[in-house]
């Protein structure tokens, strides 16, 4: 009863006028990664379409660095978000976005950095990460010995996992999704790959069936930064590339895995940063708290289907109801439908 | 009754406060430095005791303007939830911060040459957080930045009224109850000197969880004997589970959401809260449906 007294006799005074600074939000603030603002910006990925569900004009967007730490930054604007690491060795990105934007990311990295780009690793198959592999590799410089030598013309290195480059590539005498010169150079079918570059271990660590069949994510243990690809977005509920292989259960393994690798400071802030596929710069409490919402939904809507349930009455209970303000949207290619279906489907076997 | 016309004063403050607190941060000239706020300042609990130091019971949401989402939020935590290695560390965010055990220390940083006050600090004894609220007009960060416990604050002065603006939150609470505060909400804080006392008027808004401002006042005393202690938190493995768990109520199980109507014989749709309950008019609504009920 004492809020009713205290909280309920200031605001008995003052709601009733409308306190300008709290009815208006800032507008660094209004475009915080809450799920309003996010919607319609910028897609997170494209689950099933291809190259479709990017935005229809990206001639305005404005990409961003933001220093990270260490000899690590954070690109972001218009599509996926860029990791750049920069150093003696030359420059190191993962992922490339969008293919409009490369003149602009380029731009932005030849402000950190005049070294050419050695590396492209891809998270991912989606083209709004890699987008820009060709136009951005085809400028960066791969050091090979023997008769090639030293910045031949061979362009940057393009790592990804195996099944990126199945992905992206098609058998013989039928139409690739992604030219040539997108393709990974370098795959890996292991549990990781290791690269020393820049004068850090860059360890790209598999994550299966998790966004996609292909995902990787990228530490960088000196700087102590990992970028994540869409396996964790600040943006939307976590999309599942059903028809390329990502689950639920994988993407909760990987957040899971995720909160093994940070480790944050003191009052459980900073430390390990983490650079999500989309949407703001995080730390382990911003994953943390990610990877709780991914559960708890998960174990509501596998307790419907054990009670029988079908997708409509799934859908019709609102298990994402508290967190739908947040990162939920009814439009757009990445629907809360869309992602309790996924769900659904994922656990109840159901295709 | 003094309470009553201390309060009242409070409450005219902040209205002028209100009506005039400026849009958006910017550089004040030297005139422009308020009163001194600096030094130890002891927490005074006369207000929301029960809920700020034993705690709030489970299923206690009145008073509060939250929506939907946020009851099924609170409806759904799990205490245990603060069992698990990376939740036990966390600091209040800034917004409750205040409201804990807040052995508070305030002190400024100045530019050397011009005097000018650059800063603003605060340091709160439960987990130490620290903050800084700039005061030289440097703009908010953008919105791809980090988000922190303490957010980023600028502030500004108002005659003598502190008044500072607060984004980039993590996501937190506003009762420790499970009561979610999202990472889109905004604070705006008045800071108040009369004498030796204290007064922080605080704003929250949320656009995820909150259907109108949460609006409350916490004071201090001026304690200059007041040493505040270090606070070091060590994580441990406090439940042996396997990797993933996440303690929670699934919707319509958490027994213990009757509880505090029940013990305080209040009609449970009091107890869900929301932005009716705020205000005084509500204590007419909630006689009658005692009356309806025969209580």
């Amino acid at each position: 009863m004492c809020v009713l007294a205290a909280a309920g006799g200031v605001v008995a005074m003052l709601g009733l006028l409308a306190h300008p600074q709290a009815q208006q939000a800032n507008p660094a603030q209004t475009n915080a990664g809450r799920g309003q603002a996010g919607r319609g910006q910028q897609p997170a990925g494209q689950p099933t379409q291809g190259r479709g569900g990017r935005p229809q004009n990206l001639d305005n967007a404005e990409v961003h660095v933001l220093p990270v730490q260490g000899n690590v930054y954070m690109l972001v604007g218009g599509g996926g978000n860029v990791t750049i690491q920069i150093g003696d060795d030359g420059v190191l990105l993962v992922d490339t976005s969008f293919p409009q934007l490369s003149d602009k990311i380029l731009a932005e990295i030849r402000k950190l950095s005049t070294k050419p780009i050695r590396y492209i690793v891809n998270t991912h198959v989606h083209d709004d990460h890699v987008g820009g592999n060709e136009n951005l590799g085809k400028r960066g410089n791969t050091i090979a010995g023997g008769n090639v030598g030293n910045d031949a013309p061979t362009g940057a290195t393009i790592i990804a996992h195996e099944n990126v480059l199945n992905r992206m590539s098609a058998p013989t005498g039928t139409q690739a999704p992604f030219p040539v010169a997108a393709w990974p150079t370098d795959t890996y079918f292991t549990k990781q790959k290791e690269v020393f570059f820049n004068n850090e271990a860059v360890v790209i660590m598999h994550q299966p069936a998790a966004h996609t069949d292909g995902d990787s994510i990228v530490y960088f243990r000196r700087s102590d930064v990992v970028s994540t690809g869409d396996i964790f977005v600040t943006t939307s509920y976590p999309i599942i590339d059903q028809a390329r292989g990502g689950s639920i259960t994988g993407i909760i393994k990987s957040l899971n895995y995720l909160l093994d690798l940070a480790i944050p400071k003191d009052k459980q802030e900073g430390g390990t940063y983490i650079i999500p596929g989309h949407g703001r710069l995080c730390d382990e409490a911003d994953l943390l708290e990610y990877r709780d919402m991914v559960t708890i939904i998960r174990d509501r809507i596998e307790d419907l289907i054990k009670k029988g349930r079908t997708l409509e009455q799934v859908k019709a209970a609102k298990p994402t109801l508290d967190y739908d303000g947040r990162y939920g949207t009814t439009t757009g290619f990445w629907t809360t439908d869309m992602f309790i279906e996924a769900v659904y489907k994922d656990l109840s076997g159901k295709k | 009754m003094r309470k009553s016309v201390y309060r009242t004063t409070v409450a005219c403050v902040a209205l002028m406060a209100a009506m005039a607190a400026p849009r958006q941060a910017s550089a004040q000239g030297p005139q422009a430095r308020g009163v001194d706020l600096s030094g130890e300042w002891a927490p005074r609990f006369h207000e929301d005791q029960p809920e700020r130091i034993p705690g709030p019971e489970i299923g206690d949401y009145l008073g509060l303007p939250i929506n939907a989402a946020a009851r099924l939020h609170a409806d759904s935590w799990d205490a245990s939830l603060l069992t698990l290695p990376e939740h036990q560390c966390k600091p209040h965010p800034a917004d409750y911060s205040p409201r804990g055990p807040a052995n508070l220390r305030l002190w400024k940083e100045i530019d050397t040459a011009s005097q000018n006050i650059i800063a603003w600090h605060t340091h709160i004894s439960w987990q130490a957080p620290e903050r800084t609220i700039w005061m030289d007009g440097r703009p908010h960060p953008p919105d791809y930045a980090a988000h922190t416990w303490q957010g980023f604050s600028t502030g500004r002065w108002e005659g003598d009224m502190l008044t500072v603006t607060t984004t980039h939150f993590k996501l937190g609470w506003i009762r420790r109850n499970g009561v979610p505060r999202s990472d889109a909400g905004t604070l705006v804080e008045h800071f108040l000197r009369h004498g030796n006392v204290l007064t922080l008027v605080s704003w929250i808004n949320d656009p995820v969880y909150l259907d109108e401002p949460f609006v409350r006042t916490t004071n201090w005393e001026l304690d200059p004997h007041q040493n505040i202690a270090p606070y070091p938190c060590q994580i441990v493995v406090e439940v042996d589970r396997p990797q993933g768990v996440v303690p929670h109520h699934l919707p319509g199980t958490n027994n213990f959401l009757n509880e505090f109507p029940v013990k305080y014989n209040l009609p449970a749709e009091a107890a869900r809260g929301g932005a009716e309950t705020m205000y005084p008019e509500y204590q007419l609504k909630l006689q009658a449906m005692q009356k309806a009920a025969g209580k």
